[in-house]
């Protein structure tokens, strides 16, 4: 999306980097066309799922198919892409994602998030605040919240177009009911400009509040379900819960045991057979960021060096 | 008398060729429970639907006394106005238990549902008005965060009641709420039928084959014959002194016991 410097400049750097035989950033330009306009729209009526005609992809459908198609249709040669699988820039899914768009589209890639303009992700936001400039891409397995309580798409349709959602407390209320606390964990229901609930696709609720006005675009792709849908930057996101048991997030008794912080999402790590365990963020870049500052966590042998483990 | 609540007139469905009802038209008024007897394919469940906003009829008009605009007929209203006025001033109780439960949340969920449709969020109230509708319905309060898979058929019924009544609705359509059930939970469940309209006042529309029934709990009797209203009348006077030869029929095929 960034600007598209001088055509000649374009399409040199293109040949120079990318596959022959294949369109910039693999989609054809159609496609891509018919993405955009239900970006678009999807823009315009935040939280509303947009249908699109989603395309079979080189991976198989729940790899992230419909966040490569939303990323392809609004990447520019002058992009710079950062793609997150759990948190983690070295991930199967993250690494081949980044190193198709690298192929394909002869973009630059990044780990750093301060440094990407498009953010692909599945199941994490990153800690460090997103700014104005960038775009944050999710890969979206169910995007239909009202699913698991209707299964016909005409009534839920109908419920969202009437914002009827009584039924999303029916969960809650299951939860608290059940085990005395809201036991949903990822994949918490938001509503968005107190209008469409929206499914924020499997990040855990830790990372709910870092969607209500956030600057970026925020963008959702669900490929084998065909739809898309959009947060637009600073609008407000807010996650549901009763007035006696209002949302919390998740907080950990441990600090990140490689960098010490105690703000981050942390991923429980077995150690050993023997029931060791250790607690490291989850963000990876977050967390080598800390490091390379000089914050040590409690993890590491005493005489470590960060080069190490680098 | 008092305004009327619900009022068709010249109510016609038609499937295709095929008639549902022809030409019904009756007056419900606050408290009266009207019965709707008739032999199967009689169109009773079709003029049900037709009444209660489920199936919009080939002609004729519905009219119900909405709170704020007074009496309007229910097929004109806005569709958000009528999906209102179904989950809050009308309730249905289905002859299936399934079709009016959701079968994967709780018994105290299913009875708070209809709070939470219409804006209920604490949670504390929500389980409070469930627990005292379970209670009137008399399912041990054991049973509130089970499913209502592990019930046996005359509590799902009772459950299906408590789901609907909790949002005090004025009007209450049943269709065969008895039938399936063996004489003893059907025994109960009409006591319980008959105290929980008497006590709240509540209108009902009921929709049965069993003549038995309709004696216990209407005050007053359609009698539908091919899709078209034969007798109606007090109940009593119905059922003891039948005018019409299909009624006279009806009524001398109940088995003496």
């Amino acid at each position: 999306m960034a600007a598209i410097s001088g055509e000649r400049k374009r399409s040199s750097r293109l040949k120079e980097k990318t596959l022959d035989g294949y369109n910039f950033a693999y989609l054809d330009d159609q496609t891509k066309r018919m993405i955009r306009r239900a970006a678009l729209k999807a823009v315009a009526i935040p939280g509303y799922q947009v249908p699109f005609g989603s395309r079979e992809m080189p991976l198989p459908f729940g790899w992230g198919t419909g966040g490569i198609q939303v990323t392809a249709s609004i990447i520019g040669i002058d992009d710079t892409l950062k793609v997150i699988d759990q948190g983690a820039d070295d991930t199967t899914n993250a690494v081949n994602i980044r190193r198709f768009f690298a192929k394909t589209a002869g973009v630059e890639t990044t780990e750093n998030t301060s440094d990407a303009s498009i953010i692909q992700t599945r199941h994490r936001i990153p800690e460090v605040k997103l700014k104005s400039d960038q775009i944050i891409v999710y890969q979206v397995p169910i995007p239909e919240p009202l699913r698991w309580i209707e299964p016909r798409e005409e009534e839920t349709r109908k419920m969202h177009a009437l914002t009827e959602y009584g039924v999303m407390h029916v969960e809650l209320y299951e939860n608290i009911a059940h085990y005395g606390k809201v036991t949903t964990s990822y994949n918490y229901p938001v509503q968005v400009n107190d209008h469409y609930v929206m499914s924020p696709s499997p990040i855990p609720k830790f990372d709910n509040p870092k969607m209500d006005k956030m600057p970026a675009l925020q963008l959702f792709g669900a490929g084998r379900e065909k739809r898309i849908y959009a947060v637009p930057p600073y609008t407000k996101v807010k996650s549901l819960d009763f007035d006696d048991h209002p949302f919390e997030i998740e907080s950990w008794s441990e600090c990140c045991a490689l960098c010490e912080s105690s703000s981050s999402f942390l991923d429980e790590v077995i150690t050993d057979d023997k029931g060791s365990r250790m607690f490291v963020c989850s963000d990876s870049n977050f967390c080598a960021d800390r490091r390379a500052k000089g914050h040590k966590g409690p993890g590491l042998p005493r005489k470590f060096e960060i080069k190490d483990i680098e | 008398m008092t305004n009327v609540l619900l009022s068709s007139k010249n109510l016609s469905h038609h499937y295709g060729s095929q008639v549902g009802c022809i030409d019904v038209s009756f007056d419900i008024y606050p408290g009266e429970v009207l019965g709707v007897v008739g032999e199967s394919g009689s169109g009773k469940t079709t003029l049900l639907k037709n009444i209660s906003g489920l199936l919009q009829p080939s002609s004729g008009s519905v009219k119900f006394d909405t709170r704020v605009d007074g009496l309007k007929d229910i097929y004109l209203l806005s569709e958000p106005e009528r999906r209102l006025l179904m989950r809050t001033d009308w309730g249905v109780v289905f002859q299936n238990a399934r079709d009016g439960l959701r079968m994967n949340v709780s018994a105290g969920a299913n009875v708070g549902e209809r709070l939470m449709a219409i804006g209920a969020r604490n949670y504390r109230d929500i389980r409070n008005e469930a627990t005292d509708w379970l209670q009137n319905v008399e399912i041990g309060l054991e049973r509130m965060d089970h499913y209502p898979e592990t019930f046996s058929g005359g509590m799902l019924q009772r459950l299906q009641i408590a789901r609907n009544l909790v949002t005090k609705p004025r009007l209450v359509f049943m269709d065969e709420p008895t039938s399936g059930l063996d004489v003893s939970v059907q025994a109960r469940l009409l006591d319980l039928i008959r105290g929980l309209v008497s006590q709240l006042g509540i209108a009902c529309v009921i929709v049965s084959h069993d003549l038995g029934v309709m004696r216990l709990l209407s005050n007053r009797l359609i009698v539908m014959h091919k899709g078209r209203v034969v007798e109606k009348g007090l109940t009593d006077q119905v059922l003891d002194d039948p005018q019409h030869p299909y009624t006279q029929l009806l009524v001398s095929s109940i088995l003496p016991v």
